[in-house]
């Protein structure tokens, strides 16, 4: 159908032609004003309410209460969550997203990744590193403590620095990092690095505390994934743009609370068509089996939406491993198959490997429910006990469901029977 | 086809297609055929009224 063709044409065209740069740090209730108000919480994937959450979502909640002042202590924040107090909303309604459980909540640092071709923002908190952290469901003192840390410390010097180095163009560090073998979403070793080169020379130009900088540096230095949630991000930035296109049947989010996959298109509005998540298959860290595992979990599907991640396999040979993907020559099937449901290629973001083809580009549910072939996502796989934290890593497929749901009220809006 | 091509074909050494269902491919590697296997479903898993929705939005 031609009408389409030129929406999804249009939707491409605006995916193509951002130009996300990571212009500052700031509290969320600044970036997300409605923050101020009440007690909202806001979360990873489609809406949900308490009693239908997931433990380590739950777990997370209760956590962010006492972060907040809500609750003294993590019984009586289940106990408030259970009576109605909190507000909870999806990170997407905001502006925002968020890996794993998502919390979003008023006194958090955000960064803030500035589509310049749109003039639009877009926001996602700091990665807290590995371990016993909030967004796997980690609640306890060591977890709330670094929040604090990040709040007080990390967050103040890293806007600071982004502010005086007038921000960080992310498309270029991007491709560099497809280049260096990362995919953005469970590789990022590459593009971390490359974060804090970039960002290191600001810092140390505005750091007051050599203490405190060093402190910082550390923190950023040892952790591997430090750039996923600016890559999402810089995915949502890049993605929010593309909402709304009359006629387009393209992908805008993909997104999972770890009870739903969501999957919101173009052409429909902000409506989410919404199937029962799945669990991943993958690898587990030493003492954990699938037994233990949470289901799929985390917005940071966006990554995949803007063709990275599972979409980038062939780019990071090194990850189809450690998500139990198969043989590293293999990696490039991946994003083939994913070729197959897209309906471009980004010409900026190529992968070496591949005779630099570019990452498959615009993820169109026609081709999903015509083919039967899934946007394949790789994630990280959280214990289904809240407070354990990350148990392995592996890849998932995205419901079929929530894409035929999807071609349906596509063909509603256009009148097709 | 023609008998005697037929005859031949089966008398060389197979070299198969597989479309779809990977199960025929499996059990004729196990018998050391050759076998590239295609992955193939019908469109729309099937579903006829899916597929005609699809037909019409130009899949």
């Amino acid at each position: 159908m031609e009408a389409i063709e030129r929406a999804n044409q249009i939707s491409v065209d605006r995916m193509l032609s951002a130009d996300p740069v990571l212009v500052d740090v700031i509290p969320a209730h600044v970036a997300i004003p409605a923050l101020s108000e009440g007690r909202k919480i806001l979360h990873a994937g489609p809406p949900i309410d308490w009693r239908r959450m997931c433990g380590p979502m739950q777990g997370a909640i209760a956590g962010i209460a006492v972060f907040e002042g809500w609750a003294s202590n993590l019984d009586e924040a289940m106990a408030m969550a259970g009576e109605g107090v909190f507000e909870f909303h999806p990170n997407h309604h905001f502006d925002a997203v968020g890996p794993m459980t998502g919390m979003t909540t008023r006194s958090q640092p955000v960064m803030v990744v500035e589509n310049r071709t749109f003039g639009n923002r877009a926001y996602c908190t700091i990665n807290e590193g590995l371990g016993k952290v909030m967004r796997f469901g980690g609640n306890d003192g060591e977890v709330l403590k670094r929040l604090a840390w990040l709040r007080d410390v990390a967050g103040p010097l890293l806007g600071r620095a982004l502010r005086e180095s007038g921000g960080i163009a992310l498309k270029s560090l991007i491709a560099r990092g497809l280049s260096m073998g990362d995919e953005m979403h469970q590789r990022n070793v590459a593009c971390s690095c490359l974060l804090v080169r970039e960002i290191g020379p600001a810092l140390a130009r505005t750091s007051e505390d050599v203490t405190l900088l060093g402190d910082l540096l550390t923190f950023m230095g040892s952790n591997d994934q430090l750039f996923l949630n600016v890559g999402m991000a810089t995915g949502k930035a890049i993605m929010d743009p593309v909402r709304g296109i009359e006629n387009s049947s393209i992908v805008t989010a993909m997104s999972r609370n770890g009870t739903e996959f969501g999957v919101r298109v173009s052409g429909t509005g902000d409506a989410w068509f919404i199937a029962p998540v799945e669990m991943p298959e993958g690898l587990y860290f030493p003492g954990f089996t699938q037994a233990d595992a949470n289901p799929d979990m985390g917005d940071s599907t966006i990554i995949e939406t803007i063709g990275l991640g599972g979409f980038a396999m062939g780019a990071a040979p090194a990850v189809a491993g450690f998500v139990g993907a198969g043989a590293a020559s293999h990696a490039g099937n991946y994003t083939h198959a994913m070729g197959e449901i897209t309906f471009s290629e980004n010409p900026e973001w190529t992968i070496p490997a591949m005779d630099h083809l570019g990452v498959p580009t615009g993820i169109d549910i026609r081709r999903v429910v015509e083919t039967g072939i899934a946007p394949t996502i790789n994630t990280g796989i959280a214990h289904r006990e809240p407070g354990i934290g990350q148990i392995g890593a592996g890849v998932v497929r995205a419901p079929m469901d929530c894409f035929n749901q999807a071609v349906r009220a596509l063909a509603a809006e256009l009148r097709v029977s | 086809m023609e008998k005697s091509k037929l005859v031949a074909l089966l008398d060389s050494p197979l070299q198969v297609i597989n479309v779809g269902l990977e199960k025929f491919a499996d059990d004729l590697e196990a018998q050391g055929v050759s076998v590239m296997q295609v992955d193939w479903s019908p469109p729309a898993g099937g579903d006829p009224e899916l597929a005609d929705l699809l037909s019409k939005l130009g899949a």
